[in-house]
């Protein structure tokens, strides 16, 4: 009944072609930007922030910048932690070197550090696909984490090895570092996410983002009606890393405060990878979805015992709580294997129908 | 006959129409295979050119020479009076040349409105800075471009299917896709692989209507490779017939289709 779209004509083909042609759909959008924007801040606490909104954000933004190279140019990668590790490191020497750049800058250019490694890397897409590609990345994964650790150099030769995040202010108020608050550095990322995310959008319904789905879809195909396969797939691994570049510089500076190599290592590549394709491969939206299925619904369903009262031991809560998220993971993947972003579409569909079959 | 733009017999008489492209001497083997052996024959402007043979005879792999897909060991190809040699697929859509597959290939995750579109990638110029801003150059250029594509679908009547993922569409809809597609890039050289292969009696007279249609009202020069001969001698001005690799004959279907050597290549022969 809400959903519905009849008297909504286009009569130009610049209409036809705006982000939101069922004008609902930009009411839903304007709905839960009121939320993250004003709703939330106002009532989440310090923990929420830290554990729920900001890191579902970080993660979103990292599937983003996996999908558009594995949902969208079809370049299977293994490497997504590692080329977030780039950013992470780019960005920490940036602001230890040049302690009075701006840290939206610094996050900016890092990006462009992980582009380059990722188009290093994704040289062997031009020769290999599918399995042997992902082997390819994963040879980036181990190689950059190990460079992590051993070129004392990118970590000040900090004696724990790791690198930590100094207090950068921008306009007096403290937005890295221990001294920042929670709230201000959600609001940071949710201002890059959400750049990020809408210029993403704008290169993927474009001339190039046509060009990615050929190649994924059908590579000779796509040569065949004058597609260079080689600037395809190349560009994709630019664009895919530097976004996941800019989620890996977030990921340090504005929400763990500090990182260790290790914290780069396969498990967050594999994480990423879940979020993008339980979230749907070849959608924005899914991103967003898969990161609030894998990173929000466990630290949910820990809180919930608590705050029914049940007397259950941490311990106990955790192995549950890794039960119910694997179990809902292998579900949504029975029900519908492309994606929550799918799901939704379904639903959307059947929506617009309602109360009707057809 | 129909009466066609060109008129065949006068171009094998008079050596009018200007020459599009002309295959001269070309051999290709692959190991100790040979797929084409000293293969000469050319392609003028306007007209449909039909390439026939029977099974295993060469036809696709000619056609893989011509746009550039395989690089022969002999011969040259002389295409808008210029010769060319070793050259990639994405070359030869840049000079002009289009073609459709035996076995569809499209983008299969693609609606039918972006497959066609894909087919304007190399007219499409905006950078990545400007598709990311969409809103100015880059959402004029997309929608000047849709235009032509929008052109393209009321011509194959396709309107019905333009946001369907082409991957769920039935297999005589995906051909005419495919076709929208070749046509989407404007090409001056249309080279179609079996357009009727696999379809029905009403879906091979829409083919042949579009491939009509497509010759006259475009004015695009055709090549194609069709196994239905009713097809191949009503459509085509002039015939080129392949056997083992070698041409056998050459010239308007009429005389083709009564050429000695061609019965024998399709009937069999006793030896």
């Amino acid at each position: 009944m809400l959903y519905r779209t009849a008297g909504q004509f286009k009569t130009s083909y610049r209409a036809d072609h705006a982000l939101f042609p069922v004008k609902q759909d930009a009411w839903l959008l304007g709905f839960i930007l009121l939320f993250a924007v004003v709703i939330f801040p106002l009532t989440a606490s310090e923990f929420a922030f830290r554990a729920l909104l900001t890191p579902v954000l970080i993660y979103a933004l990292a599937a983003l910048g996996l999908n558009i190279l594995t949902g969208y140019a079809g370049q299977l990668s293994l490497g997504t932690g590692a080329f977030m590790g780039v950013g992470a490191y780019a960005c920490y020497k940036l602001v230890t070197l040049f302690p009075e750049m701006n840290l939206l800058v610094a996050i900016a250019l890092s990006g462009f550090f992980s582009a380059a490694i990722g188009v290093a890397f994704g040289l062997p897409s031009l020769r290999i696909k599918g399995f042997y590609l992902a082997i390819a990345t994963l040879a980036a994964q181990f190689f950059l984490v190990w460079l992590f650790e051993k070129w004392a150099w990118l970590y000040n030769y900090n004696s724990s090895g790791a690198i930590q995040v100094p207090t950068i202010s921008m306009f007096g108020v403290p937005v890295a570092g221990p001294n920042a608050t929670a709230m201000v550095q959600y609001y940071v990322v949710l201002a890059i996410v959400a750049l990020v995310t809408v210029l993403a959008i704008n290169i993927t319904r474009g001339r190039i983002g046509r060009m990615w789905k050929a190649v994924r879809d059908m590579d000779i195909a796509a040569e065949l009606v004058g597609i260079n396969p080689m600037k395809a797939k190349l560009s994709a691994f630019a664009v895919s890393s530097y976004i996941v570049g800019v989620a890996g510089a977030l990921f340090v500076f504005l929400w763990r405060g500090a990182a260790e190599p290790v914290a780069f290592d396969i498990p967050l590549s594999f994480r990423v990878l879940f979020i993008a394709i339980i979230g749907g491969l070849g959608s924005i939206l899914g991103n967003y979805l898969g990161a609030i299925l894998i990173v929000a619904l466990p630290v949910i369903i820990s809180a919930l015992p608590a705050a029914v009262g049940l007397p259950l031991s941490s311990a106990m809560v955790e192995h549950l709580n890794t039960m119910i998220i694997g179990a809902l993971i292998i579900l949504f993947l029975i029900v519908e294997p492309h994606g929550l972003a799918r799901f939704w579409a379904i639903i959307r569909e059947k929506l617009i129908m309602w109360p009707f079959p057809h | 006959m129909n009466s066609r733009v060109a008129d065949p017999v006068a171009i094998a008489e008079q050596g009018a129409g200007e020459m599009l492209m002309e295959v001269r001497n070309v051999s290709l083997s692959f190991g100790g295979v040979k797929a084409i052996t000293d293969i000469s024959f050319d392609i003028r402007k306007g007209e449909i050119r039909a390439i026939i043979g029977p099974n295993g005879a060469g036809k696709t792999s000619m056609l893989n020479v011509i746009n550039g897909f395989y690089t022969p060991q002999k011969g040259e190809i002389v295409f808008r009076g210029q010769t060319r040699r070793a050259m990639k697929p994405h070359h030869a859509v840049r000079q002009g040349i289009a073609r459709t597959f035996q076995n569809v290939a499209l983008f299969k995750g693609m609606s039918t409105l972006d497959n066609i579109m894909a087919g304007r990638a190399v007219k499409m110029r905006r950078n990545l800075f400007w598709q990311m801003l969409w809103h100015g150059p880059a959402l004029a250029e997309e929608i000047e471009h849709r235009a032509a594509v929008e052109e393209i679908i009321d011509f194959l009547e396709i309107q019905h299917i333009r946001r369907t993922p082409v991957g769920k569409l039935p297999y005589g809809l995906q051909k005419r896709v495919e076709l929208g597609r070749a046509l989407a890039m404007e090409p001056s050289l249309l080279l179609l692989d079996e357009p009727m292969a696999g379809m029905n009696l009403e879906e091979k007279e829409d083919m042949s209507r579009f491939i009509l249609d497509v010759n006259r009202q475009r004015g695009t020069t055709i090549a194609l490779i069709e196994h239905d001969m009713g097809v191949v001698m009503d459509l085509s001005d002039r015939v080129v017939v392949l056997d083992y690799g070698k041409k056998i004959a050459d010239g308007v279907p009429d005389a083709v289709k009564s050429n000695q050597a061609v019965i024998d290549a399709y009937l069999g022969v006793a030896h």
